[in-house]
């Protein structure tokens, strides 16, 4: 099935992505490339297989429920766009 | 000096030859001399690194005498770096400054290691030709005109032209041996979970692994000891002990059971790099081994479910960067969803928001079984395919990319061309197995790599196998011609 124009506006709303207007057509044609290419695997037997998403099979660690971070709000605020009294700052939301 | 090799100069400044600074001024030197050619470093620290390199002539003052006390070294663009730029070789981290070290930067700084700088990249670790970067293209030092390999496309550089002795790199898909089989390097990827993740600014969370470039095996061997190890910090990290590297470097080969995938020499392979693949055996054989064909029979699959998997983690780990805690935000945002989409649109580059697209798509509501489930199947048979053939053999050979290096510009117009030549390395980080690449010769005066495969946590055997393959060959001692 191939990508139309209004799959990838979705696709790119979804991924809150702003595509200029005039890269869509080239954008389009480039990512049903790489769907071609990515349904050759649909023609695999995998039927009874188990999918595998750790190498090793691991399982996540857990720890002990205490606390170990120290508070870093002003080292990760220096780092931002725009903060306010320990804030980020965003465009209004709610009028 | 530029051309020691860590090991020699470990034995150099234990020897009070010369000085951790002496050392270091003279690559810093080199660097701004010989780097604007090859755009391999985005950010060179030369105060930090000369404070770092007196603090390590310090210690051995002091009597310490670790391996990696004084040696100059470089970090990949996406190991963070406390106070030091990150970029990832993208618009949307220009400016961002990390708030702490990666655990790999911290373990190197600890045994004494002197950083010179950052090194350039595709973009995200996005890439195998290093061309993604925003800090431009990467040149290999064999041939300005082509590219270096990528992802780790500055590391690779910067070590062939002898700027640093060694460098990290990560591996997703190939970007540690990639680049170094254009460049004449020896580099490994370790087991997934060998090498903490924490501080790696991530691609594919379970794919990406970080690891050594460096111009020898026992260059490698002495960085991967300063990297390896558990770190509670990491999810993902594995607790398992961390093999004496360098003492398994000199074990014999007589006995080794290697196998030669005949899914390997397809159509495809360049057939100069296959003769290459071959003289090594032979001198594998020589050295005690037993070669026997075998069979990886998904290995064609690897590259529909890599580039399923691959985009799919990095849509949602991409997520983060969104213009409102750190980097690029856009000029006056009309509204929240502007300044995501705007901050996102104009921050990333072109392969990136595809990659992105491929996998927001893939998870998307309908198409998850089709594509993420079914990629993560196709992945343990491809995995079933390694264990299956580690019952009969200790060690695979094969290529490491199926052509050398092309030429800049190439292969960006079509993304599916250059994605077709990660065949050979993308099957070990579906599985989460270690590689290594290691020089094997050259085709048209360009570096040859081969790979070599091995069993989880089997690091050491793989050091072993190149270090001796080393020791009876010196394609690893060819240097460009300029550098």
């Amino acid at each position: 099935m191939a990508l139309e124009r209004s799959d990838v506006e979705k696709i790119a709303h979804l991924a809150r992505l702003g595509l200029a207007e005039v890269e869509i057509p080239r954008t389009t044609e480039t990512l049903n490339n790489i769907l071609g290419l990515i349904d050759q695997m649909q023609a695999v037997d995998t039927d009874g297989i188990e999918p595998l998403a750790h190498p090793l099979e691991a399982t996540q660690r857990l720890r002990a429920d205490v606390v170990t971070e120290t508070n870093r709000r002003d080292a990760y605020q220096a780092i931002a766009p725009a903060v306010e009294n320990g804030l980020y700052l965003v465009p209004k939301v709610i009028e | 000096m530029h051309q020691l090799t860590l090991a020699q100069i470990a034995r150099g400044l234990a020897a009070k030859d010369f000085s951790a600074v002496e050392l270091s001024a003279a690559l810093l030197a080199r660097i701004q001399q010989l780097d604007p050619q090859l755009n391999s470093f985005i950010t060179v620290t030369a105060d930090q690194a000369l404070a770092q390199a007196a603090a390590a002539d310090a210690r051995r003052a002091a009597g310490e005498n670790g391996a990696l006390l004084g040696a100059p070294i470089a970090h990949k663009d996406l190991f963070c770096t406390q106070g030091v730029l990150t970029t990832c070789a993208s618009k949307i981290l220009h400016n961002f400054k990390a708030p702490y070290d990666a655990t790999v930067v911290d373990k190197l700084a600890a045994a004494g290691a002197v950083s010179l700088g950052k090194l350039n990249m595709d973009e995200f670790a996005m890439g195998s030709s290093n061309e993604s970067s925003h800090y431009g293209a990467v040149k290999n030092p064999w041939n300005l005109e082509r590219v270096p390999g990528g992802s780790s496309g500055g590391s690779a550089a910067a070590v062939a032209a002898r700027l640093i002795p060694a460098a990290t790199g990560t591996d997703t898909g190939g970007s540690i041996r990639q680049p170094a089989a254009l460049t004449n390097l020896t580099g490994l990827k370790p087991t997934y979970g060998r090498v903490s993740r924490w501080g790696m600014i991530a691609y594919a969370s379970s794919l990406d692994q970080g690891g050594p470039i460096a111009r020898t095996a026992e260059d490698c061997a002495l960085l991967l000891t300063g990297m390896a190890g558990f770190d509670a910090k990491d999810s993902t990290c594995v607790d398992v002990p961390v093999d004496d590297y360098l003492a398994a470097l000199n074990q014999p080969l007589a006995g080794l059971r290697i196998g030669l995938p005949k899914e390997y020499f397809g159509a495809g392979l360049d057939g100069r790099i296959a003769d290459a693949v071959l003289a090594v055996v032979e001198e594998l054989k020589k050295l005690g081994a037993t070669v026997k064909e075998i069979s990886l029979p998904n290995m064609q699959q690897a590259i529909p479910a890599y580039y399923v998997i691959a985009p799919a983690e990095a849509s949602s780990n991409l997520s983060r960067f969104d213009g409102v805690r750190f980097g690029y935000r856009c000029e006056n945002p009309q509204n929240l969803e502007d300044l995501y989409k705007r901050s996102r649109g104009e921050g990333f580059g072109a392969e990136v928001q595809r990659r992105i697209m491929v996998g927001t798509y893939a998870l998307s509501a309908g198409y998850y079984d089709a594509y993420y489930l079914k990629a993560q199947k196709v992945r343990r048979l491809i995995k079933n395919d390694f264990v299956a053939a580690f019952d009969e053999v200790d060690l695979i050979v094969g290529p490491t990319t199926p052509n050398p290096a092309w030429k800049l510009g190439e292969k960006s117009s079509d993304p599916v061309s250059a994605y077709l030549e990660d065949i050979y390395t993308i099957t070990a980080n579906l599985a989460g197995i270690p590689g290594l690449s290691m020089p094997a010769g050259f085709v048209d005066g360009l570096p040859v790599g081969v790979q070599l495969l091995a069993p989880y946590f089997h690091e050491a055997r793989l050091l072993n196998v190149a270090h001796q393959y080393q020791q009876v060959t010196d394609w690893h001692t060819r240097t460009p011609s300029g550098f």
